[in-house]
């Protein structure tokens, strides 16, 4: 298994027919995703990659549903409305790659998500994918890149940075572990699925044996993933590498996300929390693959 | 978040209907007279900084009269705080406070709604008033579809413990503030102290709005001239880097000067990472070498190479910096050439003479330091370029043995173009222009420019190169900026190929820079 996407799950592209659009969605169609619409209001009838264009998500629906994902690259300030379009015609599943979605568009998208049971992964995200199943966003860049640097395994990968969470797969699967799913959460300071949900996801997970985090300054998603151990409700083993050891405090880094707010937030704290309950702590990520390694040995193989 | 000064936020809460001080923004001492004498009572003059904790550092003074308010403004002005040199001062009637309470409106990122938080007390830090009294900080999350409803404040202010006329004072005020954080996008509002006045009326005595940045455009009003976060004014250099970002929304470009005078001491570098997380780890990197970063700087997102190679032009800016290091995550979604010939063009530009280590891992990464190799082996400077299984501690480690090596000082050179005769053949792109030398076009043997575009607007005619589409679909991103046809006619060909990308401001800067 893996979560949220699989080589089953049937996927549109809003804005399919702008850039990224385009540029993503041959790699997710080359890597085996199956796409089986776009969306770009004024766009319907057309084509782009072999797949058919519809002008509203209700049509993608009608046409070529029931769709399980919807992954959204329209410019930043129509982010909400292509993501309450997907949720009213019954999308659960979104991926929203654009940056610079302002934060109470987000909030807005959160609330409708939870009355209509949906969830998001993003803004500010490369995506997520399954090796060897499906990609859903921009993760790899291209499929041949997404294939060599991904391989199906055991692992599950969760980062809040987007070139980390090419880098950590990238290097387990040099060092001959795969990975089941690999999610970039995102990098803005309020994110749909963040840590603490993909910990769970991954909690339910059976083939996901082992979970990689890449966490940062800022925020609090780190600290809540201490919570879920120490309350027991993630009990898998986890490597967490945090990132931004040599920020000061008031300095911000290009992640909105990465803000010292109090001592809640800054490097000092997600260490101390993961340490105490029993999080494997990694100094760079070379050492990700070494622990690993380790861990997998105690349980014999 | 962009921050708002004190002076800013109040009229904003004013336009909305909470009560603030009567006052005025003065810029001299004679200005802070007149404001005072208009109010015809004792004032409070306060230094516009943003920084907390103003009253100690001398920041906020009262006077009785209009007299002594020039007398203390002549004081205060030019007074170095933190990163600020004193240049506004709000002048603003001295309240007569009763009680203090405080009342900040914040973004809870685990629950993902706005949350309101209210405390009894108030005056001095809500962490500090959080730690001393937390049985007198209350807190409701919002709903942002429904928005605040007037029974849930006043039910948070009786659960602190208010009731009656002020209760209802105070409930209109918060719930006239989370208007204000919606209307603004604020990511953070805050009133401390919210003063109850001897004669019961609700005042804001002080105020700090951040809008979000990302929201900024929706709010030209208030000509926010840097929509990030600082602790201080933006250096002039990260006004100029922040135009690049806006002219440009191509990926990211995020520009911060740790330092503006950097001794000649073989300590600082240039840092250009690429993404947060990588760059981060790549800062990590140096750091734990001894370097000091004179700048952090970060281009991901799939910029283009026009926009990497403006980076480079912004961080080459910086006098007496004795190395270049660029790194990202090591395994970059994005085409990494595009990153290599931004810094080809912008590195030959600058002749440069310091060492560069440049970490471009990631997808086409063995083309990206291919290009490097081939194209900067001739500079002064010695520029090495390394991929994915280079890890940011060994390329740290080389950059230190490069700079031992050279020992060179990077020097700030005039910013100076190519002249081109007015009738030159060019045509504009998204943010600059193309400018090619048809005399030299017959001497081509390859007319390869064509090949090297990669988006395919290039073609001959008669025996010289034009643009294939149309000029306005040039202009509108047909032309990547991928600045292909001009590193390949410059090393292969006859030099005939000038991309013009503008950085406004930057040749003045240097101007000045070099004279002093
Ligand atoms: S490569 Fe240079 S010289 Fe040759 S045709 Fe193109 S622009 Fe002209
Ligand atoms: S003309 Fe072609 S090769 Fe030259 S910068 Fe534009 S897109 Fe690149």
């Amino acid at each position: 298994m893996s979560i949220l996407v699989n080589e089953k799950s049937k996927v549109i592209v809003q804005g399919i027919t702008g850039r990224e659009g385009m540029v993503r969605t041959q790699l997710m169609k080359d890597y085996g995703t199956q796409v089986v619409a776009g969306v770009t209001p004024g766009k319907g009838g057309g084509e782009v990659h072999d797949v058919p264009v519809y002008d509203t998500v209700e049509e993608a629906w009608e046409k070529a549903g029931p769709i399980d994902a919807s992954v959204i690259f329209v410019p930043a300030s129509l982010v909400r409305n292509a993501a309450l379009e997907a949720m009213d015609a019954g999308v659960k599943l979104l991926v929203i790659v654009p940056d610079r979605v302002p934060i109470y568009d987000v909030l807005e998208i959160s609330r409708i998500a939870q009355d209509k049971g949906a969830c998001f992964v993003g803004p500010n995200t490369l995506g997520l994918v399954s090796p060897g199943k499906a990609v859903l966003g921009m993760i790899g860049g291209r499929a041949e890149r997404a294939k060599e640097w991904f391989s199906a395994g055991d692992i599950g990968v969760s980062s809040r940075s987007g070139g980390m969470t090419s880098a950590i797969s990238y290097y387990l699967t040099e060092a001959g572990f795969g990975q089941s799913t690999i999610v970039h959460v995102g990098g803005d300071a309020v994110v749909g699925l963040s840590h603490p949900e993909v910990m769970e996801l991954f909690e339910q997970d059976d083939e996901t044996q082992i979970v990689v985090m890449f966490g940062e300054i800022g925020t609090t998603q780190e600290e809540r993933v201490a919570d879920l151990i120490q309350k027991k409700k993630f009990t898998k083993p986890l490597i967490a590498f945090i990132g931004g050891k040599a920020a000061k405090s008031g300095t911000r880094f290009s992640h909105a996300g990465a803000i010292v707010e109090g001592s809640r937030g800054s490097y000092e704290s997600k260490v101390e929390r993961l340490t105490k309950v029993g999080v494997h702590l990694a100094d760079s990520v070379s050492d990700i693959p070494k622990i690993a390694k380790k861990l997998k040995g105690a349980k014999g193989g | 978040m962009a921050r708002l000064f004190e002076y800013q936020s109040k009229k904003i809460l004013k336009n909305m209907g909470i009560r603030v001080p009567e006052g005025g923004l003065a810029f001299t001492p004679e200005e802070a007279r007149q404001i005072a004498f208009k109010i015809g009572k004792p004032v409070v003059l306060k230094i516009q900084v943003w920084l907390t904790g103003r009253a100690g550092k001398g920041g906020i003074r009262f006077a009785e009269s209009a007299g002594e308010a020039d007398a203390v403004a002549r004081e205060m002005f030019g007074m170095k705080v933190g990163n600020f040199v004193v240049d506004k001062i709000l002048v603003e009637e001295k309240l007569r406070i009763k009680t203090e309470c405080f009342v900040g409106l914040v973004i809870d990122d685990a629950k993902k709604t706005p949350l309101l938080i209210f405390s009894s007390v108030g005056g001095t830090g809500i962490e500090e008033i959080a730690r001393e009294h937390p049985d007198k900080v209350f807190q409701i999350p919002i709903d942002v579809l429904t928005g605040l409803r007037d029974y849930e404040v006043r039910n948070l202010l009786r659960r602190a413990g208010l009731s009656g006329k002020i209760l209802v004072q105070l409930s209109a005020v918060l719930a006239k503030l989370y208007r204000v954080a919606r209307r603004y996008d604020a990511r953070s509002a805050e009133i401390n102290p919210l003063v109850i006045t001897e004669s019961d009326l609700v005042y804001a005595a002080d105020c700090h709005i951040a809008v979000d940045d990302y929201a900024v455009y929706r709010h030209p009003e208030l000509d926010i001239e840097v929509a990030r976060e600082f602790d201080r004014p933006p250096t002039r250099l990260e006004k100029i880097a922040y135009q690049v970002e806006e002219n440009d929304h191509r990926g990211t470009f995020y520009f911060l000067q740790m330092t503006e005078d950097i001794p000649p001491e073989k300590k600082y570098i240039g840092f250009h990472g690429a993404g947060g997380g990588g760059s981060m780890m790549s800062m990590d990197a140096v750091l734990d070498k001894g370097f000091k970063l004179a700048n952090y700087c970060d281009t991901s997102g799939n910029p283009s190479a026009s926009k990497v190679y403006r980076a480079a032009k912004i961080i080459l800016s910086q006098p007496n910096i004795n190395g270049y290091f660029a790194s990202g995550s090591g395994v970059a979604s994005q085409e990494q050439y595009h990153s290599a010939r931004g810094m080809v063009k912008a590195f030959h530009e600058e002749n440069l003479e310091i060492p560069a280590v440049i970490r471009l891992g990631g997808n086409f990464e063995e083309k990206a330091i291919e290009i490097l190799g081939t194209y900067l082996k001739d500079i002064q400077a010695t520029v090495e370029g390394y991929g994915r299984d280079d890890t940011p501690e060994s390329c740290a480690k080389r950059l230190e043995e490069l700079i031992e090596k050279s020992k060179s000082v990077h020097e700030v050179k005039p910013v100076v173009f190519p002249d081109v005769p007015e009738d030159r053949y060019f045509f504009e792109t998204l943010t600059g222009r193309i400018f090619i030398d048809h005399q030299k076009c017959p001497d081509c043997k390859t007319k390869g420019c064509v090949e090297a575009c990669s988006p395919g607007i290039l073609k001959i005619e008669e025996g010289k190169s034009v643009l294939e589409v149309s000029l306005v679909e040039a202009k509108k991103g047909k032309c990547t900026e991928c600045l292909a046809c001009e590193i390949y006619c410059k090393f292969h060909e006859q030099d005939a190929i000038f991309i013009h990308l503008p950085i406004p401001g930057l040749k003045d800067y240097r101007k000045r820079l070099i004279k002093s």
